[in-house]
């Protein structure tokens, strides 16, 4: 009887180990599948139960936080991603390593609502337009409560004249701090000129007391708390702020800043090209696109979408920036290794007390 | 004076370690019931992230996950893990320290280096998917199960399995009436350490788990570059009152009279 119980209970194990086994392998001959590799939060999961539903094609649908994370998981090759979505500088370091495939969009049903300009932008990384879908873009520049400053604010320049010593945050993340001071001092972001970045360097280390914090993903937080006055942030964080706290403004400084896309691209492991296809098309399909813009809240490269937004959106500077602002806004582009280095030893030199 | 003094203080220290444990758990519960997204905000109480968190397909499926995940894997180590504990005891002396030994490895080895070990294994034989989680999750859930149950073993009085044996009881028999009761509370402990190391685990699910599937904390770290949503605070909420009811049973709950343990 007890031997019985024991020889099922094992049998009971074995099977259900088996059926998840058999499971997974089954639906894989069956159906088609899609592997995407995506930022976390970057998609309506609806869009992805839509699409499984019109076409068949079911998505395994994986998520990163950073350009770097996902890059690594990408390239360690435990699983063969067929899509995925990441920033301007590391879709142009996997188009130079030749890790994309190419997309012919002009095959895409939806692909007029995709405004021409952002195909224009996306050439800095890939110059021929050959490898990338442009998703969602915005730029960096300054967040400030109207209650706490004076006068206009239009210029990286109130981050470092000391007018709001301690009120200041900046971005923990060495690009995006010298792209500031870059900026600020006149030059391009993707300056290779090693006295350029020496300019840089001085100017933040000269800032660096005035600096109430260096944060990533607090930026916002302490900003709606009311804990500081002037800050550097993404657009989309931006227009998530001045809905939480209506004090909060957003403007792209005049000096010019970095204009950032994130874009699609086809992986060299997809062999069902045809459905890798479908699903950037669906994307760019109006309704759909309307979906993922009211999930994520960033700036859409989809035109039909900008069209139907309300007077309000439309009006907001973190989601439109006005005619001109875009004129002096660098793509981030990948530096030289000695580049790089010389960053890295600056921005160790910077946040070492 | 002096005694009160000294009272005071180490009931004020008491307090102070139950405030730093507990502070942030009670911040956490009470912004599950914030009606705005952000944290800094205080929109109101509203049981909106509830409702949210039920309708919400890829959070209820992760949290399946989880659970299947952490039942499947510690119920397989533990049968894994009692055989084994039974086998190593009755190993001799030089074969018993190595088999101990290399159960501790996997405890004590940094569950990067496992989790990236494992990985590179499992990419050469399989597609990374919800198997190579579970298997993973044994793998590193058997060392907890033989850990509790060998004391047990230890303790054990062969000699009534024996004698269960003279008087005529055949091996498995015996097993499940002389052996087994005399292990249970081993083994019971044994399995919810196994449960809660699965459940807790990110790193090495992280490094194991194949496209599409997803455990709550691997999740939520896909949650951190747009900030983590309030059905998370709401989901944290239930999953602590669970446990605490949970305790709070076990612990006032009259005990029974502990029959066969």
């Amino acid at each position: 009887m007890k031997k019985r119980a024991l020889a099922m209970l094992l049998a009971g194990a074995f099977a259900c180990t088996s059926l998840f086994v058999g499971g997974c392998a089954k639906e894989a001959e069956t159906k088609e599948t899609l592997t995407v590799f995506n930022y976390g939060e970057y998609l309506d999961p609806e869009v992805i139960e839509m699409f499984t539903e019109e076409t068949g094609i079911r998505i395994l649908y994986e998520e990163a936080v950073t350009p770097e994370d996902l890059y690594t998981k990408y390239k360690s090759g435990a699983i063969e991603y067929d899509l995925l979505c990441t920033s301007d500088y590391m879709l142009e370091k996997l188009i130079q390593e030749g890790e994309l495939k190419e997309i012919d969009t002009s095959s895409f049903e939806h692909i007029g609502n995709v405004g021409e300009r952002y195909f224009e932008f996306s050439k800095s990384f890939d110059p021929e337009n050959k490898y990338t879908l442009p998703y969602f873009w915005g730029t960096v520049g300054i967040l400030y409560n109207k209650d706490k400053v004076k006068g206009e604010i239009d210029s990286w320049e109130v981050l470092f004249n000391g007018d709001y010593a301690g009120e200041v945050i900046m971005q923990n993340s060495m690009r995006d701090s010298y792209l500031v001071a870059l900026k600020y001092l006149g030059y391009s972001l993707n300056t290779t000129d090693p006295e350029e970045l020496k300019e840089a360097q001085d100017v933040l280390l000269a800032q660096k007391p005035d600096v109430q914090a260096y944060l990533v993903d607090e930026v916002r937080e302490e900003m709606v708390a009311e804990n500081a006055a002037v800050a550097v942030i993404y657009s989309g964080e931006a227009y998530l702020a001045h809905d939480y706290n209506d004090k909060l403004m957003y403007a792209v400084p005049k000096e010019g800043s970095n204009l950032w896309i994130d874009a699609w691209g086809v992986t060299k492991y997809c062999d069902n090209m045809d459905a890798a296809q479908k699903f950037l098309d669906f994307l760019c399909r109006e309704d759909v696109a309307q979906m993922n813009y009211e999930y994520i809240y960033y700036s859409t490269v989809n035109d039909a979408v900008v069209e139907n937004m309300s007077e309000e959106d439309k009006a907001n500077g973190a989601l439109i920036p006005p005619e001109g602002v875009l004129e002096d806004c660098e793509v981030l582009k990948q530096l030289d290794q000695d580049t790089t280095d010389l960053m890295n030893d600056y921005w160790k030199e910077l946040k070492a007390d | 004076m002096v005694e009160r003094v000294k009272d005071f203080i180490s009931r004020f220290y008491l307090a102070l370690i139950i405030v730093f444990l507990y502070a942030p758990i009670a911040v956490l519960i009470v912004l599950s019931f914030n009606d705005s997204r952000s944290r800094v905000v205080w929109g109101g109480f509203t049981l909106r992230w509830y409702q949210v968190l039920f309708s919400n397909h890829q959070i209820m499926d992760a949290l399946w996950t989880t659970i299947g995940l952490a039942l499947l894997s510690a119920g397989i180590a533990t049968l894994i893990g009692v055989l084994a504990a039974l086998g190593i005891q009755a190993m001799r002396r030089r074969g018993y320290q190595v088999m101990m030994m290399f159960t501790n490895i996997p405890m004590l080895n940094a569950d990067i280096v496992t989790g990236i070990a494992l990985m590179l294994w499992f990419v050469r034989f399989m597609p990374l998917g919800f198997t190579s989680v579970l298997l993973a999750h044994i793998t590193f859930n058997i060392p907890y199960v033989i850990l509790s149950v060998m004391p047990k073993i230890k303790q054990m009085n062969l000699s009534v399995y024996e004698a269960a044996r003279d008087l005529g009881a055949g091996a498995v028999y015996a097993f499940f009436k002389v052996l087994l009761p005399q292990l249970m509370s081993g083994i019971v402990a044994g399995f919810f350490m196994a449960f809660t190391m699965s459940m807790d685990d990110f790193v090495i699910t992280y490094f194991t788990k194949g496209a599409g599937v997803n455990t709550l904390s691997t999740m939520i770290y896909g949650e951190l570059k747009k900030g983590i949503k309030p059905e998370m605070y709401a989901l944290s909420t239930l999953i602590f009152v669970t446990v605490f009811a949970l305790l709070l049973v076990v612990n006032f709950l009259p005990k029974k009279k502990e029959k066969n343990l």
